[in-house]
Parts: structure tokens; sequence; C-alpha cells
């Protein structure tokens, strides 16, 4: 189990990180999720042992990573986030590096090779200079070096950034596979992503974890048991629309927005009720024309939107 | 131990997968050749006082080139964020990088070897002890300016800045016997003692005495000290 509590830090007058606490427990994966400069990337840092925190702890089952540093990495497989390499290195003999100061004795190397080498596909490129591969498989290389040694616990930042869509799902699955037996925790601004790879989500903004859960629980969390409804309509008057509250108790009018030709309403109602034929019932005594109705879905992306208060995560 | 084996196995493939190693080696064979044969047959003498007296001034721009890119390139490109997350201390980092740096000085002060067997074959009464204790004495030199080239180049992440402070700090080191003469008695011993030249020219002469021997191992021991504290410091930024 990684238990993460009260970390912060601080680059001179800027909290990056601020009094931040979870815990991570094995057969799942979890997913970081934040703007650019939210502070994912610093606080894998912090977990990795790479750089210190101001303050707060991070425990490996009882071990302090600023305590036990060498001794806990030897457990941890870690993708930074702009994946580094060294481009004059063959890709063999960059893995073989790097297992040999992870300790694996060199008669064990060729198989944890074989095995990284099929997992991430790099079957192409494995006697090739690092520097002539392209992107998807620097990528993959640089996943391919945090696995060699068949961690117990894998931190990716962004560990999908370069690849294609094809690429994407063959390591979102594989991924997945890995967080059945190991502590997985991936960081990443693609909403898409977390949502298909990750079992639980951590939302940072701003240095704070602002929301942590399943994707089912955040988007039942946010819409606080309310259902959204849109509908543009036609020929309908204004005073009209704000009296269909007194008909229909059960909504809530929440935005009306006057286009060219028509207007469109925002209403909200309780899930656990439907009031769409007697909104249809009112607009038929009241003559409108429906051009639309629709009942809205929150998704993770608004969820996002409403928790960071921006508008992209880019 | 095994750790600071592989780094310096990865540095050193990694001078010769580039062309720079090679550049080095043949800038530093050329040089000392020509400085080496000019005065040779002009003196007569048979010995390499010559060559151990202009190798240092090789080594100036020579050992600089050599380190400066050995942290601060890791910082610029990233990958130091790739080994300090591995199960390594960075003082063996520190140690296999400088090992690395000595080793191809070592390879550079080979190419000096045809001087002395151009001396075997055409000189006579040879003082093979001096020839000994003189390429001891390029040895330690050269060991002490990778130890400074070395730190200067955890000094920042840019090559260029990096090989500049590298020879600032090794000329200060090589002036200080030069400036002896506009020193204050009582700061002219320290002075001395601090002089790379003061105890190379003890070795060079047939002398291995243990302060010098001290001298050496502690400058190396300093500046690979501040090396490993500067590497550490990322933690703390």
């Amino acid at each position: 189990m990684i238990k993460v509590e009260n970390l912060s830090k601080n680059y001179g007058t800027v909290e990056a990180v601020k009094s931040i606490s979870f815990e991570l427990n094995g057969g799942q994966v979890v997913g970081f999720l934040g703007a650019n400069g939210a502070g994912k990337s610093t606080t894998l840092k912090i977990m990795t042992g790479y750089i210190s925190p101001s303050s707060g702890n991070v425990y490996y089952g009882d071990r302090n990573i600023q305590d036990d540093t060498s001794d806990i990495q030897k457990d941890i497989g870690y993708l930074p986030e702009l994946n580094p390499l060294y481009s004059e290195m063959i890709v063999h003999d960059y893995l073989q590096f790097i297992s040999e100061i992870r300790g694996i004795p060199s008669s064990d190397f060729k198989n944890a090779f074989q095995r990284v080498v099929e997992e991430c596909s790099l079957n192409a490129v494995a006697h090739r200079t690092i520097g002539n591969c392209s992107k998807g498989y620097k990528q993959r290389i640089g996943l391919a070096a945090a696995m060699i040694h068949d961690p117990k616990i894998l931190i990716l930042d962004e560990p999908v950034t370069g690849l294609d869509p094809n690429q994407i799902v063959e390591i979102r699955q594989l991924i997945k596979k890995l967080g059945k037996e190991k502590i997985v925790l991936m960081s990443s601004h693609i909403l898409q992503e977390i949502q298909a790879t990750v079992d639980r989500i951590i939302i940072i903004n701003e240095g704070s974890i602002v929301a942590d859960g399943s994707s089912d629980e955040l988007l039942n969390d946010s819409a606080k048991g309310k259902a959204q409804l849109k509908m543009e309509v036609n020929n309908a008057d204004e005073n009209d629309i704000r009296d269909m509250k007194a008909t229909i108790p059960s909504i809530d009018i929440t935005d009306i927005v006057k286009n060219d030709s028509s207007i469109e309403i925002n209403l909200e109602f309780l899930s656990n009720s439907d009031p769409r034929v007697d909104i249809f019932n009112y607009a038929v005594s009241k003559k409108w024309i429906i051009i639309e109705m629709v009942a809205s879905k929150q998704n993770l992306e608004d969820i996002f939107r409403k928790l960071t208060g921006k508008g992209n995560l880019s | 131990m095994q750790n600071t084996i592989t780094i310096f196995k990865r540095e050193l493939k990694s001078f010769f997968d580039s062309p720079m190693a090679y550049v080095f080696l043949i800038v530093f064979a050329l040089l000392n050749g020509w400085f080496f044969t000019t005065t040779f047959f002009l003196y007569g003498q048979s010995d390499l006082r010559t060559l151990f007296n202009i190798v240092p001034l090789v080594y100036l721009f020579f050992i600089p080139g050599v380190t400066m890119g050995l942290i601060s390139r890791e910082k610029g490109l990233g990958t130091i964020e790739i080994i300090s997350t591995l199960p390594i201390e960075d003082r063996d980092i520190v140690l296999g990088k400088y090992l690395s740096a000595v080793a191809l000085i070592g390879i550079a002060l080979l190419s000096t070897l045809l001087h002395f067997i151009t001396l075997s074959t055409f000189g006579n009464s040879i003082d093979y002890g001096a020839v000994f204790t003189g390429y001891l004495g390029l040895i330690l030199v050269g060991s002490v300016y990778a130890s400074i080239g070395v730190f200067s180049s955890a000094v920042t992440d840019n090559q260029v800045i990096s090989f500049i402070i590298g020879i600032a700090i090794i000329f200060v080191f090589w002036l200080f016997d030069k400036v002896l003469i506009f020193m204050p008695d009582f700061l002219a011993g320290t002075i001395q003692y601090l002089s790379v030249e003061f105890h190379l020219s003890n070795i060079s002469r047939g002398v291995i005495d243990t302060r010098n021997i001290i001298y050496f191992g502690s400058v190396i021991g300093f500046f690979l000290f501040l090396t490993t504290r500067l590497v550490e410091s990322r933690r703390w930024s």
C-alpha cells in the first residue's frame, strides 16, 4: 500500500502541491487527472524520490521514501513525463543498462528483455539506435525501461503521449492487465484516456485534490441526484417559459438562451422523476413548436470543468 | 560498486559512440607531439621533461572538454530524472562518470608513449624512474582536473558554460604557482601548497612524497564531494 500524507511542495513562493493525501492499493489502476501545472508531475516526482517534499510524507508500506529511497526505488517502475532517453544508445543496450542498475542478473536479462519487447511491441526496433526511433517507439522504450524489472508499482506520467490510436489501445490494455496485480498510478490530461483505462480517478487542481473516486462515483456525486434536460422551442413567450415551474413543480429552469429563431431552455429535475410528458403537454397548451428535447448526462469533462473552473486541459 | 562500474561502462562507451572522443584524442596527440618533437631534437636531451611540462597545459582545455557534458548533458536532456529514480546512490553516479573521464585521460596519455619509444630508441642514459613518476604525476594531475571538470558539469545544464567554468577553476589552480612572487610571505606557503604545479614538479623529479599524494587525493575528494552534493541538491530545488 502507498500512503501519501499531507504532501506539500513549494518552488520559491509558488505552492505547487498543497497538503494532499491519498492512498493507493494493489489491483487497481489509478488515474491522476489535472490541467498542466496542477501539480501532477511534482507529486509523481516526490513519490519516486526524484525530489523531496517541502512537508509531508510518502509511505510504501511502513517505509518512507525520504529515508529508504534506493530500497523503495527497486520496487518502482517510473516513466517520466518527457520520457528522456539516451538517444545515442541502442534499444537493447539501454534496457540492459537499466536492468544492470536494477540488479537483474545477466542470466535473467534475456527473458526480461524478451518480455518487455513483446509487451511493448518493440521487435522492429530492438537493435536500433534510440535517436532513430519514432516518437511512439520512444514512448514504448520508456515504458519498457519502467517495466524491465517487473516492478510491484508502476508510476506513469502521461504514458500514451505520442502514440497513435492503435498503439494507445494496446498500451491501455497492457496497463489494465498490469493493474490487476500491481499498483499502477498514471497521470494524463486526456480525459477519455483516463476514463477508459483507470478504476479510480484523482483530480488535482492548483495543487489540491478536488475529487477522488471511480468514474461513476464522480458523476453521481457531481450530479447530486439531479438530471438535466435541454429543449429548443419556437413560438414561445419568455414569461410562459418562466411560468412552467408553477405548473410543473418538479423542475428547475437553469438557463434560457434566446437564439435568432428559437429559444433554448435548460432544465434540471430530480433523477427519480420524469417530467417530460408534463413538459410536452405544457408546450402543446402554449402552442410551442418543440424542435428538440433531450435529456443530457454529465460527463467527466463537465465535472472536470466544474471542479477546476477551466475550459480545457492542455 | 557494481552500479559505479555500470555507469562507468556506459559513459566510456558513450564517449566512443560519438566522434567527440576521437576528435579529442587526435587533437591531444597532435598537440603534444608537435610541442615534444619541435624541442626534442633541438636540445638533444634523453628525457621527457618537455612532454611533462606541456601536457598539463594541454589538459587545461582538453579535460574540461571531456567532462563538460558528463552531468550537464543529463540535466539538459532530462535523463538525470531516469538515473536518479533508479536504485543507485548519487555518489555512485558521480564516481562512475568521474572514472570514465579519468579512463579517457589515461587512453589519451597512452598516445604519448610513442614519444617514450622514440626516446628509448634514440636516447641513452634514460632515467626510467623519472619517466615513471612523470607519467604518475600526469595521471594524478589529470585526475584532479577531471574532478574539477565533473564538478563544473554539475553546476549547470549548459555544456558550454560548464566548459568555461572548468577552464576557469583549473586555470586558478595552475596559476597559484605563477603568482607566488606577488604574494605576501604569510600567504605564500599556503598558496604554494594549493598549487598543482608545485606537487607535480615534486613527483616529476622522481620524488613520491606522501604529502603530494595526500594533496591530490584531497582535492579530488573535495570536488567529488561537492559534485555529489550538487547532484543531490535537485531534491531541494
